[in-house]
């Protein structure tokens, strides 16, 4: 009984904490100081017409670098926690003829529709992680239709490996060439809302989107595994 | 119009939110997160943020939710082992 009193208790602390949010909560009708600047300076200096995109691979690429490689250590862990086989291969049951057929038609789709989403980040919502969250799950899709097909183990920690030493290569590329640590100048900026525009960032981005892509793959790979 | 859709959105939510921490079955638990951050994408899609809401539906709805049942259907087999 006292336990669920001090839930309550802390509950009602937390309502209170959180009160100011609420009420002092005034709408902003113009951009702040930051934003302003990146509005009206970050298509001159990216060239990229999607602004997040800008921000997430040019003005802030240390942190996006930061996230891949929270990702590849939460893989690794992953991998290492679950490699343990468990000896004994039990036999599959076969996946019903509509998701078979299913996937023949969706999985290429699935794929396209990723490498779309990450190729195109500079111009369009998206970019490489929600593209290789999508390539994930069309290659989920044919871990469910296929139970018995090994995914080509080598092959993906080859993808895995490379694109990520080709990030870190382009970012510090930006060192020598151009102003700083993964900056877009290394190319030129070229026309603005074309697809090969934006400098290095349709590159950039496509290496975390196969990074990403191969990273989460693994991930389920080792969940199926037993 | 907007405010109302989104204001019916968040009740959504907080009831999915809230059956999948109260009832006992995980499967269901699994598929009303799910569905949590299904509903909590469209509100980023209404507010303008294409870009978060691609995230949260393909990270949130998709992946996630395939990585719990996964996980769950590893447990259930573990405990049947042991």
């Amino acid at each position: 009984m006292g336990k669920r009193i001090l839930i309550w208790i802390i509950l009602a602390l937390f309502i209170y904490i959180s009160l100011p949010f609420i009420s002092d909560f005034i709408p902003s009708h113009e951009l702040s100081y930051v934003s302003q600047k990146y509005v009206t300076d970050g298509p001159k200096e990216v060239g990229a017409q999607n602004l997040v995109t800008a921000i997430i691979v040019t003005y802030r690429g240390l942190d996006t670098l930061g996230e891949v490689v929270v990702l590849f250590i939460a893989t690794a862990g992953i991998g290492f926690l679950l490699s343990r086989s468990r000896g004994k291969k039990k036999k599959r049951r076969e996946s019903s003829i509509i998701l078979q057929t299913g996937t023949k038609i969706l999985f290429p789709l699935i794929i396209m529709f990723g490498i779309y989403v990450f190729i195109n980040g500079h111009l369009t919502p998206g970019g490489g992680f929600q593209g290789g969250v999508v390539i994930a799950s069309g290659i989920l899709i044919l871990l469910l239709a296929l139970p018995d097909n090994p995914l080509h183990e080598f092959l993906l920690s080859f993808t895995e490996s490379i694109s990520g030493f080709a990030y870190v290569l382009i970012g510090a590329l930006g060192l020598v060439v151009a102003a700083g640590f993964l900056d877009n100048k290394i190319l030129p900026l070229g026309k603005f809302g074309q697809l090969f525009s934006a400098g290095a960032i349709p590159i950039i981005y496509s290496l975390i989107g196969l990074k990403v892509g191969a990273e989460l793959v693994n991930i389920l790979k080792h969940l199926k595994n037993d | 119009m907007e405010f109302v859709l989104i204001v019916i959105i968040s009740i959504i939510i907080i009831l999915a939110a809230i059956f999948a921490i109260l009832t006992k079955n995980l499967v269901s638990a699994i598929i009303s997160a799910g569905v949590v951050s299904l509903l909590a994408s469209i509100i980023y899609l209404m507010l303008s943020a294409p870009d978060v809401a691609m995230t949260e539906a393909a990270i949130g709805s998709g992946l996630t939710t395939v990585v719990f049942l996964y996980a769950l259907n590893k447990i259930r087999k573990s405990g049947e082992d042991g």
